[in-house]
This record gives C-alpha cells, sequence and structure tokens, in this order.
C-alpha cells in the first residue's frame, strides 16, 4: 500500500484497503482466532470488533509516533508491549461498563495482544507512515475485520437459534441449527465463506 | 494417589477432551499456516510445547509470588508478554544453532511463536481456572502444549494427503483446510462429557 507508492500519500485509500483489499479476515487469513472464537452471536462479535478498532487505532498512533527511535532488534518486544497497555485499558474498560460481554468474551479480550492483525498493521504500516495515514490505516482495516466478524456471526446466529440481536427472524418451522453454535460451525462457515470470495475474485479475474 | 489421578485425568482433559485448538480456537493460525508437512508441523509442536510450559510455570509464579501479593494484577498482560517473548527468543536462538534446516522450514513461524494464542490463552486460563498449585500448573502448561502438537500433526498428515484430492479450484488452500479443521473437531467433540 504505502511501500508502492511512497511518494504520494494515499489517504483514502488508507481508509478503503482494509474494508475489501486488505480485509484481514478474508484476503490476508490473519488473526483467525476471533472469527471463529467469538462469532457464536452478533453482540459479541461487534464488541469484539469494537475493541479490535480502540486497539488498532491507539497503537498505530503511538508506534507512529515512536518510529523513529526504534531499533530493528527491539521493535517487535516495544510493538507488543504497547498493544498491551492499550488492551488492559480496553479489558478494564469493558469489566466496569460492559460487564455482560466482558463475562462473555473472557480470556478473549486479553487476546487481542497477540491477535496477528494488530502487529502486521505496526510493522507493516504504522512503523513507516505519519500519524495521521497510521490513524486512517487503523480504522479502515479495524472496519474490515469488525465487518469480517459480523458476518460470520450473523449467518451463525441465524442458523443456530434462528434470531439475530435476540429478535427472532426465522418462520415458525425453523428447526435451529445446533452445529452451528458449536466449534464446527465456525471452521465451516469461514471455511465455505473463504471459498466464496476466493470464487469471486477468480471469476472478477476472468471477466 | 488421589492427587496422582487428578493431574493424569487433568492431562489427558487438556490433550483431548478441551483441546486448546478444537474447543477455543486459540492457536488457529500456526494451526492453518504450518501444517502443510508433518515434519514441520511436529517441529513446530515440540517448540511450542516447551515454550507453552516454560512460559505456563514462569507467568504462574510471577503472578502468585509477585504481582498478586503487591496488588499489581493491572499489569498482569504486560508481564505475562515479556516473559513469554523472553522464553521464544530462548527457543529461537537453540533451534537456529542446532536445527538450521528445521530454522529454514519454520521462516517467520519461529519468532510469531510469541503471537501464538495458545500461550497466552493458556496463561490467562490458568488464572481464571485459580489453579493454585506449582505441580498442577506444570502439568496442565505440557499438557496444553502437548494438545496442539496432537491437533497440529494430525491436520498436516491429512493435508499431506488432501494435496492429491481433486477439488473446485477456489477450494484450494485455506478453505479446504479450515473445513477439514472443522470435521476433525466434529471427531474429536466425541470426547465430550469423557472427563470433567
Amino acid at each position: 500500500m504505502a511501500d508502492e507508492n511512497p511518494v504520494k500519500i494515499n489517504y483514502l485509500g488508507a481508509l478503503t484497503a482494509g474494508l475489501w483489499r486488505e480485509n484481514p479476515t478474508f484476503r490476508l487469513l490473519i488473526g483467525m482466532c476471533p472469527p471463529l472464537a467469538v462469532t457464536t452471536a452478533v453482540k459479541p462479535a461487534l464488541t469484539m470488533g469494537l475493541s479490535v478498532i480502540f486497539v488498532l487505532v491507539c497503537s498505530n498512533l503511538a508506534i507512529s509516533l515512536m518510529r523513529n527511535l526504534l531499533k530493528p532488534h527491539l521493535r517487535i518486544i516495544m510493538f507488543t508491549l504497547s498493544i498491551a497497555t492499550f488492551v488492559t485499558i480496553c479489558d478494564l474498560y469493558l469489566r466496569a461498563f460492559q460487564p455482560v460481554m466482558s463475562e462473555i468474551l473472557g480470556a478473549y479480550i486479553p487476546l487481542i495482544i497477540v491477535n496477528c492483525i494488530i502487529i502486521f498493521r505496526a510493522e507493516a504500516c504504522a512503523s513507516k507512515n505519519n500519524v495521521w495515514f497510521s490513524i486512517l490505516d487503523g480504522i479502515g482495516s479495524g472496519t474490515g475485520f469488525t465487518i469480517a466478524l459480523c458476518i460470520i456471526a450473523g449467518i451463525r446466529e441465524i442458523l443456530a437459534s434462528g434470531s439475530i440481536f435476540g429478535v427472532a427472524i426465522m418462520p415458525r418451522g425453523f428447526v435451529p441449527w445446533a452445529a452451528m453454535q458449536m466449534p464446527v460451525g465456525a471452521f465451516v462457515t469461514l471455511g465455505l465463506l473463504l471459498g466464496l470470495v476466493a470464487s469471486v475474485l477468480t471469476r472478477k479475474k476472468a471477466s | 494417589m488421589d492427587r496422582v489421578y487428578i493431574l493424569i485425568m487433568g492431562f489427558l482433559s487438556v490433550v483431548i477432551v478441551n483441546n486448546f485448538v478444537f474447543t477455543k480456537f486459540l492457536g488457529t493460525c500456526p494451526y492453518l499456516g504450518v501444517s502443510g508437512r508433518l515434519d514441520t508441523a511436529f517441529g513446530m509442536g515440540m517448540a511450542v510445547t516447551f515454550v507453552t510450559a516454560m512460559s505456563g510455570i514462569m507467568t504462574w509464579l510471577i503472578d502468585f509470588y509477585v504481582l498478586v501479593p503487591l496488588g499489581l494484577e493491572i499489569t498482569r498482560y504486560i508481564c505475562y508478554i515479556v516473559v513469554i517473548a523472553g522464553a521464544v527468543q530462548l527457543v529461537e536462538m537453540y533451534v537456529k544453532k542446532f536445527f538450521p534446516s528445521l530454522n529454514k522450514s519454520f521462516g517467520i513461524f519461529l519468532p510469531l511463536i510469541s503471537t501464538n494464542c495458545v500461550i497466552l490463552g493458556l496463561c490467562l486460563f490458568i488464572n481464571i481456572w485459580g489453579t493454585d498449585n506449582l505441580l498442577e500448573v506444570a502439568v496442565l502448561s505440557t499438557g496444553t502444549g502437548f494438545g496442539f502438537a496432537v491437533a497440529i500433526c494430525i491436520m498436516a498428515a491429512i493435508r499431506e494427503k488432501l494435496i492429491l484430492v481433486d477439488v473446485p479450484d477456489s477450494f484450494k488452500g485455506a478453505p479446504l483446510t479450515l473445513i477439514t479443521a472443522g470435521l476433525l473437531t466434529l471427531a474429536f467433540m466425541g470426547f465430550t462429557g469423557m472427563i470433567r
């Protein structure tokens, strides 16, 4: 992205890249734990997505500010330490103001620290670009990630319980598909979605 | 005798019944990324087992003897991540020195062990489970790493055969691997309820 044309800074491109062209879940296949683990329903998925956006923007901001001070062999540890700080903030916030969601997401919030998306954006973007570009990039990638989470969670919630956000939408005769609530549902849904994305891409390329 | 029984059950539980990969989706990145060949997968599994065992014990000790008495639980995540990064650095140096060929086939995934969710996940879950003696922590940590090794080896063995299979083009690679993983979790669900 920024590496392709380092002279001309494309701010709009930074914002939209994460939505589809560099969507972390569907295109880059990084940070695969949350899309599988927290997508049993839309609400926890949305909370997770917003937390990731917050951490991503803050860590991109912090790393972009200190990018000229980083030593090559120490940079990964500096990345993880600043990410861990922001995740702690996020975790404490959720525990105080969203106790139910905090209970459901449990260990997956602190696990944002080791989410590859954030460290990848820090390495590929924030450590090379200025502050505004990094913030936009964080918002873009984070939003792409959140959308992906919500799509998977929506499919699974509708098929597993026949409702979305707790509101029943399926016709009366619908039999809940319990397997979608289980780990197998997560893997198979994501696998089929990735297959769909790949087939769309090949068709686009052919035409 | 009772104690030994609990330890053995705990070990079997984290390896088979509550396998971190199959039930908690932790460590999915290397599970999908490094499972192309069996020997690499085995090496990866062993490296992760070592790091998990070490950092599980270390973080528990730090938590129990330093953070809780001093009331510094708020810095827990930062301390954990430093311990894990240190342990991974150790493994990286060891592998580079003694197994240069393995080091080459791991590539970027070796330093990335430090961002493997299994390890941080285990440290957090030990905290959540409230395990309160060192022996139990050691057994659970080793078991978790071992469970990851089992999962990634099964996956690699299947994928070595899957190369020969004729599937639609768009499903080659990651989609097929994910669906295979889904079916594997289904198989492992058969163990649910065997041990608490």
